[in-house]
């Protein structure tokens, strides 16, 4: 079933929660909906779920306007952050719930609900826990039965609140993958809610960043990696640097070098002024000699080797902290110390520069 | 947590100290409690089992006794069902008011009940006005049942919402909006989630109430006039006794009073350890909710 959404906002008291937000999802879609808290995400998620209503602006399932369908007549299926699984009730009774309040005469036999049950249980591999109560289950545990007793109804959306924020990273990784796979056999219409970054350019078809309400962007994980929109969305994938500097004639400095501009990249800048540059900690070489014109000159504060890359943190001489990541063989090559005079180059020109 | 309320041996009182402390603790429960307890049974056994049993089947004590277990039996339903309409309208919604309400709620408690009694005579008494259209009409509320059981209702009104509030709101609404996404109705959602969910708390309440309902003196005296057979409850009726100088009787009334508060009692400790670990579980998640 594809979600349409046109012109949603949503304000608690003062507080704008979703401006004016309007997306198309497609059916049998992946969606993530990223952003740091109070971005709006859960509000627009529970907005879709008709949880929340929408102060203005419409919702429509399948082309049809679904803000005169009530929340138990949608056919949406909701995971909540912290599962709500009802805690009187064992594993096989919560999965059952959905089946149980049906109308009398849509109601399956008993037998049948045992045996959706169990599919169902099978599904998310818990199989063996139908008797015990959520509060005996792990975090991982409860997110299954969580997802199996939304799948009981079978709902016609999928909508996930931070389905794996409660989890550690282990765990998260695990039920990532098993999501992902889960989604590629029933094609279901799915939204996420997500704060992780990673989680959403590794899960999701399209990813729509959030920031104050509103939508920064909408595109594959590709798309919002590379090709950023703006500033915001630059920053708010993966870490960055920060520079500032200015721009004259088409030219970016930062301190007294120069910096070409890459002409993808450089958004809407205009020929002299201040402006930011943006650079990804792995789009910057360390080099031990001025290389080109394109290098400006740092100091050595710390290093960190632990990992697949060593973090290198420096101090740009016009004072801005630079975080650098290079390779261990790289680093042994170089033979940094801390303290240590050396030049930081651009590798490519991937840079994103925002103008003020 | 068991570590945590073990004292260290820097902070720990010197031995005396310790002793003097549970000395006097358990000799002012003994002097005010169990000796009293102890007597009211001594005292109603006095005149032998038979007298006993004689004084509680006498036909006016038995209507006292009924009267009391109506009263219950009508002040407990209405008090659940207020506790659940104020507890979920005040842990589920915002609207105007709602500190108010919670502040009208304790009312009862802070005003003495003898006043509250006053209060209905003043209201509905036959020289009131809407006492006086009541009585135009043939019904009587003061110096009647009715009287007894509004009084009563107006004493235990906040027991119930009480212990249910801060339960609700520690439960929080998640389930039951997990249970509407789920395709349940209301009534579904409320019998099959909200309810099991604040159970032992309920149960908690109703206890607390029909002990009060059955032992409530002050408000209930001034409404019931003291008919004997018609409007003594049984706190009343002990009284009544005793003025007469019929101490075994009275005491033999008494003993049933103080079974009732025994069993509340025992009642109220079971039900406590299984209300403690859901609001434990409810913080818990809260715990989780705001990491």
């Amino acid at each position: 079933m594809s979600i349409e959404l046109r012109n949603i906002s949503k304000k608690f008291g003062d507080f704008v929660a979703v401006d004016n937000v309007s997306l198309h999802i497609e059916t049998g879609e992946l969606v993530a909906l990223l952003g740091l808290s109070g971005s709006g995400k859960t509000t627009l998620l529970r907005i879709i779920a008709g949880l929340e209503t929408p102060d203005s602006g419409e919702v429509l399932f399948h082309g049809e306007d679904a803000r005169a369908v009530s929340v138990r007549e949608r056919k949406v299926g909701f995971v909540f952050q912290h599962y709500a699984l009802f805690r009187h009730m064992t594993v096989f009774e919560n999965v059952a719930f959905g089946m149980r309040v049906l109308p009398r005469r849509a109601r399956p036999a008993e037998a049948e609900v045992g045996r959706r049950v169990h599919e169902l249980l099978k599904l998310v591999q818990l199989d063996f826990l139908a008797d015990r109560y959520p509060s005996q289950l792990s975090g991982g545990q409860r997110q299954r039965v969580a997802l199996a007793r939304t799948l009981a109804v079978e709902p016609k959306v999928l909508l996930l609140d931070e389905p794996f924020g409660a989890l550690d990273a282990k765990v998260r990784q695990e039920l990532r993958r098993w999501l992902r796979r889960l989604h590629d056999e029933i094609k279901i219409t799915s939204v996420f809610v997500t704060h992780d970054q990673e989680e959403a350019l590794e899960l999701a078809n399209r990813i729509v960043v959030m920031n104050q309400g509103r939508i920064e962007q909408i595109g594959s994980a590709e798309e919002v990696y590379h090709h950023p929109a703006n500033a915001f969305v630059y920053n708010f994938l993966g870490n960055v640097n920060l520079f500032h500097g200015r721009i004259e004639n088409g030219r970016v400095f930062l301190g007294d070098t120069a910096v070409e501009l890459d002409n993808t990249h450089a958004h809407a800048h205009p020929e002299t002024g201040k402006a930011v540059l943006y650079v990804r900690p792995h789009l910057l070489e360390i080099v031990l000699r001025p290389n080109g014109k394109q290098t400006f000159p740092a100091t050595v504060k710390s290093i960190n080797p632990a990992g697949p890359q060593v973090k290198v943190e420096l101090v740009a001489a016009w004072g801005d902290l630079v975080q650098v990541d290079i390779s261990h063989e790289r680093f042994e090559l170089l033979h940094l110390e801390t303290g240590a005079h050396v030049f930081l180059k651009p590798k490519e020109q991937k840079l994103f520069v925002y103008q003020i | 947590m068991a570590q945590g309320d073990r004292k260290k041996p820097g902070t720990a009182d010197p031995p005396w100290v310790r002793l003097a402390l549970i000395a006097t603790s358990l000799a002012f429960v003994a002097l005010f409690i169990f000796i009293p307890v102890i007597a009211v049974f001594t005292e109603a056994l006095r005149n032998g089992v038979g007298a006993y049993f004689a004084a509680i089947v006498d036909p006016e004590a038995r209507a006292a006794i009924r009267l009391t277990l109506m009263t219950a039996a009508i002040a407990v339903p209405l008090n659940v069902t207020f506790g659940i309409c104020a507890s979920w309208a005040i842990a589920r919604f915002e609207f105007p008011g709602k500190q108010t309400l919670l502040t009208l709620i304790d009312i009862p408690f802070s005003v003495s009940p003898v006043i509250a009694g006053m209060l209905f005579v003043l209201l509905l008494g036959v020289r009131a006005p809407v006492g006086g259209w009541l009585a135009d009409h043939g019904i009587r509320i003061i110096f009647a049942e009715p009287g007894i059981v509004l009084a009563t209702i107006f004493v235990t009104f906040p027991l119930a919402a009480r212990e249910l509030i801060p339960i609700m709101q520690a439960v929080g609404s998640e389930e039951e909006e997990a249970a509407v996404v789920l395709g349940a109705g209301g009534w579904q959602m409320f019998f099959r989630v909200t309810l099991p969910n604040v159970k032992w708390g309920l149960l908690y309440g109703m206890v607390l109430c029909n002990a009060r309902a059955m032992g409530e003196f002050g408000a209930v005296s001034v409404v019931s006039g003291h008919i004997r057979g018609h409007t003594n409850t049984m706190p009343l009726y002990v009284e009544i006794l005793y003025n007469d100088y019929q101490f075994a009787a009275a005491f033999a009334v008494s003993s049933l009073l103080t079974l009732l508060a025994i069993a509340t009692l025992i009642a109220k400790y079971s039900l406590e350890r299984r209300v403690v670990p859901v609001k434990q579980e409810a913080d818990d998640t809260a715990v989780n909710v705001a990491a």
